[in-house]
């Protein structure tokens, strides 16, 4: 059974003219980390919205299509048990963490579920190894740096144990080192746990990384749905509002002009060493 | 034009922000500030237009010491766009938002019309003209933000965490206007994260860490240094990184996947010519 499944998906908003997703379907297997690509307005938000349930149950709209997230229907599910399947990372981790301690921050989460002390004991801990955060146990969240309050909020949603976590913009506020030790995080995560991400990024050179697909949404309805070498290499993907990373662009350009490149994304590293320049 | 001489400042708490900071920004530089999360950035900036005042040392803005001027003085030269645009917009709708500024700094109204409809046509938000600005989404508010600015016309123009929730349509045309202000003599600062949008403009990089300038200069040189990049939490350019991995490279760094582009069909055809 896939991990996510959506079927001709279209919806609009009560107070908005037009259908912000139109007939959109995507299916995702269990352990996939998929990014989702498209310019602002494109209707991200409202897709991710559709995923944890908001949409039906807190905006109100006119809504054609199902939406199954393992197993479970979620217009026909429970807030309650559609948050214990899909985990939601905001882009400010400010929204997100308010307790006097990370570890209390991160078990707020399982209290509310009524699970049993020693079993909230070994999920906060797993998910502070995870996130490399455990020396920040006792810290107050508000004195941590912003990459500190990022993972903090990230091993919150974790310890919940969803299937699927979404994360809207995650390195947006992060410097560029910060950011990348994040996207290995959910690379070491992915692995480990088998836990399925799905990323809304504009800046595609450190997710892809990570990502076994790349899906680009533009005006509600998919575009392209790929493995990212082959949207990022073989389609036109600029007028979408996507963001080619400077390398994969030039080797793009270079392949067109029937230079033999291999045909995954190269590094920057490895350009020069597969042209032999 | 813009001047910190031996600034240094301490938060209430105790925290030291700056510290010994010297910088001096000429009239017409693009310059950009790179540097970990918490380096003092934002508290650069903020000295700019006197929202803080230097513990120690001294800023001169245009020739005046801050501590003399007020921040609606200084924001008639320098125009700010917070990385925030929640803590800046707060009229009713979009085009007063535009007007509030324009009206203090006692412009006509005619001028001020004028003024507005540019602006919104410039940034594409004509459709919001009577819409409350808390109603846009982030892009666009970022966006109503440096048309404020833009609109009263100052001399400095400082965009802090300007690509932040931009696509690339919004960063391409961000580039094009802080590179078409540049050419029209404006200095520009940007305070930034985007290291692969700084790049093809070829900035000044003034590099912060823990309060402190490490590092000032030009963008391919600075950029170069690894090792001080990694310090500061920046990563390296993706073409710097090319750059560096090549066995025969050319005098500078690419500019640009162009740039690239056309050094290396050249050097092919070398080899197989």
């Amino acid at each position: 059974m896939a991990l996510l499944e959506i079927e001709n998906l279209n919806f609009r908003y009560l107070d908005s003219e037009r259908e912000v997703i139109q007939d959109f379907s995507l299916s995702m297997e269990h352990g996939e980390v998929l990014v989702l690509a498209g310019p602002s307005g494109c209707g991200k938000s409202t897709l991710l919205r559709a995923i944890n349930g908001l949409i039906p149950h807190m905006y109100q709209g006119e809504y054609k299509g199902r939406v199954v997230v393992d197993g479970m229907e979620v217009a026909k599910s429970e807030m309650r048990a559609l948050a214990q399947k899909v985990g939601f990372l905001f882009q400010n981790p400010e929204n997100q963490i308010f307790m006097f301690s990370v570890e209390r921050d991160i078990a707020f989460g399982l209290e509310n579920l009524g699970i049993p002390r020693q079993e909230i004991r070994e999920r906060v801990d797993n998910a502070m190894r995870l996130l490399g955060i455990t020396n920040l146990a006792k810290r107050a969240p508000h004195e941590l740096s912003d990459g500190q309050k990022q993972r903090v909020a990230l091993a919150g949603v974790l310890a919940m144990d969803p299937k699927l976590v979404i994360l809207d913009e995650p390195t947006s506020l992060l410097d560029p080192l910060t950011a990348r030790e994040l996207v290995y995080a959910i690379g070491k995560i992915n692995k480990e746990k088998g836990t399925s991400f799905i990323i809304v990024e504009h800046r595609l050179d450190l997710v892809v990384t990570v990502a076994d697909r790349l899906a680009v949404m533009y005006e509600g309805k998919k575009i392209f749905d790929d493995r990212p070498e082959k949207v990022l290499l073989e389609c036109d993907v600029e007028p979408y509002g996507v963001l080619v990373p400077a390398v994969t662009k030039l080797q793009r350009q270079l392949s067109r002009q029937g230079i033999p490149l291999p045909r995954r994304l190269l590094a920057p590293e490895e350009l020069p060493v597969e042209l032999g320049v | 034009m813009i001047e910190f001489e031996k600034v240094t400042f301490v938060h209430q708490s105790g925290v030291k922000a700056l510290q010994d900071v010297n910088l001096r920004i000429r009239k017409g530089e693009m310059v950009s500030i790179v540097g970990e999360n918490g380096a003092g950035k934002t508290t650069l900036v903020k000295h700019i237009i006197g929202l803080l005042k230097p513990t120690e040392g001294r800023v001169n803005v245009f020739g005046k010491d801050t501590r003399d001027a007020s921040t609606a003085q200084l924001s008639r030269m320098v125009g700010v766009a917070f990385q925030n645009p929640d803590h800046q917009l707060f009229c009713e709708t979009v085009e007063e938002e535009i007007a509030f500024g324009l009206k203090n700094f006692g412009f006509s109204p005619d001028v001020i019309e004028k003024r507005i409809n540019w602006a919104l046509g410039f940034f594409g938000l004509e459709k919001y003209r009577k819409n409350p600005p808390i109603t846009l989404s982030g892009g666009e508010k970022k966006r109503l933000t440096l048309a404020c600015i833009l609109a009263w016309d100052p001399e400095v123009i400082i965009l802090d965490e300007p690509t932040v929730g931009q696509d690339a349509i919004q960063k391409e045309k961000l580039s094009e206007i802080v590179r078409m202000l540049n050419s029209m003599g404006k200095t520009v600062v940007i305070v930034s994260h985007d290291i692969e949008f700084l790049w093809p403009m070829q900035p000044r990089v003034v590099v912060m860490s823990s309060g402190k300038i490490v590092a000032d200069g030009e963008a391919s040189s600075v950029m170069n240094d690894s090792y001080l990049l990694e310090k500061a939490r920046v990563t390296q350019p993706q073409l710097i990184r090319l750059y560096n991995s090549m066995k025969r490279k050319p005098q500078r760094p690419f500019r640009d996947v162009f740039d690239a582009e056309r050094h290396i069909m050249e050097a092919l055809s070398v080899r197989t010519g």
